[in-house]
């Protein structure tokens, strides 16, 4: 029997009225009030997410910039101290490990952010690929706990309880600093489109910080937020969750995230098979969508051709607390993506009108 | 502690019944059933005149989470359904009993609605 993990802040969840899920195996909070409220309150004013689920390691060593040119898709060797990159790690034969940030430390001194279901098998792949180079990988995952505090006026929010100035810190870009007299690495990045920090502390410093969050919200409107705004403010802003628009089998290429893969920073695992798809073209590709309509078009559902024929899946689906209807994403042959589309939802046929995300208008700073 | 008015008749599926004197009902989702659906996104009703058997799915209410059928309590012919459901489908949320009612029926069988299950029988089954 393997029962769910809890992140520090368990007991400050169902204190506060979080309802409680098992997600990919870690018992977190759905939503507290209620996932449209939340989503909006994020657009509008600040939620506070626990994310400590998250991963995290170390790539530690002289080689450590080389490992990591390796392993990934992005270019590495754009980093400086203080910056964050986003990217994806993939098998030889394309397909995503998962997808990640790299923190550069210093020299020789990274931090990987890796998703909390990806934990162990991201551990085993990465320390299996170090292998003949001078580095080491090291799962801190156990020793940080993390928030994201995101919209508006998150960063006002969290300017009141540190001596950082926010402003200086840009987007995809960190420093180390006290909030609430709590030692964090501040980061200019999120998950939800909108302006905000994520916060890395020491697991044991989560609920005080989380608190002091909470004491100092009022004023910004802050928000208590769960894992379903989570997911339905990145499917709003179009970022991919890993098990929906990437997986094993769903290339970045594939994907639309061809501006993290970068041929010209030399070879690395699954470059070859990326730059060959990216030259003749993809057979799938991920397109995302609205419909007009409120009924949610959920994840496996089929995509129909205009003969109602199948010619792919819904991968992601929500309804969009600001649009009010239904949006999503969807892996379909790259031969209909100009063809109209649609699904059948409980007997109602709903055509997809094909966005590019996102779906409503980001504030990102 | 989920809200069961003492006025109503309740089915284990979670919907209620309030009869009327003149053999008509109005049929809803309960306080207990919209609070672990959570924000109700989209409900679909039968149209006017569509004749249910008891037991039978007259509907669909859908949440972010998922989509659930909604059973008709009893049998009976559709009267009414509620018109500011397709643009309010948060009404269920925030008054379950009140202005998110979904449909009113003229019964086939008025006796039927005794068979339902009391306030605290229905009480009980959500405790």
């Amino acid at each position: 029997m393997s029962l769910p993990q809890t992140t520090p802040l368990n007991a400050f969840h169902r204190q506060h009225g979080g309802r409680m899920v098992d997600f990919a195996g870690w018992d977190m909070p759905v939503q507290y009030r209620s996932i449209l409220e939340e989503h909006k309150a994020v657009r509008a004013r600040c939620g506070l997410f626990d994310v400590s689920h998250m991963g995290e390691a170390d790539v530690k060593g002289p080689e450590a910039l080389k490992f990591l040119q390796h392993l990934v898709t992005n270019d590495c060797s754009k980093l400086f101290p203080g910056r964050v990159l986003y990217t994806v790690m993939c098998y030889p034969h394309g397909g995503v490990v998962d997808d990640l940030l790299v923190y550069m430390r210093g020299e020789g001194d990274y931090l990987l952010c890796i998703n909390a279901g990806n934990i162990a098998k991201d551990i085993t792949w990465m320390q299996e690929q170090a292998k003949g180079y001078n580095c080491t990988v090291t799962d801190r995952s156990p020793d940080y706990a993390q928030l994201a505090i995101q919209g508006p006026t998150a960063a006002a929010l969290v300017q009141t309880l540190t001596k950082t100035a926010l402003t200086e810190v840009k987007y995809y870009h960190f420093t180390n600093g006290e909030v609430a007299g709590v030692r964090c690495i501040i980061s200019r990045t999120g998950y939800t489109g909108e302006d905000g920090v994520e916060l890395y502390c020491a697991s044991g410093d989560g609920v005080r910080l989380a608190e002091a969050v909470v004491a100092a919200g009022g004023p910004f409107g802050l928000e208590l937020t769960g894992l379903g705004a989570r997911d339905s403010l990145r499917l709003e802003a179009g970022f991919p969750l890993y098990g929906h628009e990437i997986t094993e089998l769903i290339t970045p290429i594939t994907a639309g995230l061809g501006w993290v893969v970068k041929f010209d920073k030399g070879p690395f695992i699954g470059s070859d098979v990326l730059q060959a798809e990216k030259e003749k073209g993809s057979a799938q590709k991920i397109v995302f969508f609205k419909t007009g309509d409120r009924r949610i078009v959920r994840a496996e559902t089929p995509v129909l051709n205009a003969a109602g024929h199948p010619v792919g899946r819904i991968v992601s689906g929500t309804l969009s607390p600001i649009l009010n209807e239904a949006i999503g994403s969807a892996l379909v042959d790259a031969a209909v993506v100009k063809e109209p589309l649609c699904v059948d939802i409980r007997g109602t046929k709903l055509n997809l009108q094909l966005v590019k995300p996102p779906f409503v208008p980001l504030k990102k700073n | 502690m989920s809200n069961v008015p003492a006025e109503l008749r309740y089915a284990k599926s979670h919907e209620w019944l309030k009869v009327a004197a003149d053999g008509t009902a109005t049929i809803g989702i309960t306080d207990y059933a919209q609070n672990s659906l959570g924000d109700i996104t989209f409900v679909q009703v039968p149209k006017v005149g569509t004749a249910l058997k008891a037991g039978e799915t007259f509907g669909v209410v859908e949440s972010v989470k998922a989509a659930s059928d909604v059973y008709a309590p009893v049998a009976g012919t559709v009267l009414e359904v509620n018109p500011a459901l397709d643009a309010n489908p948060e009404k269920v949320n925030q008054s379950p009993y009140g202005d998110g009612w979904m449909l009113k029926l003229k019964l086939a069988n008025p006796a039927e609605a005794a068979a339902l299950l009391s306030p605290a029988d229905y009480a009980k089954l959500t405790a």
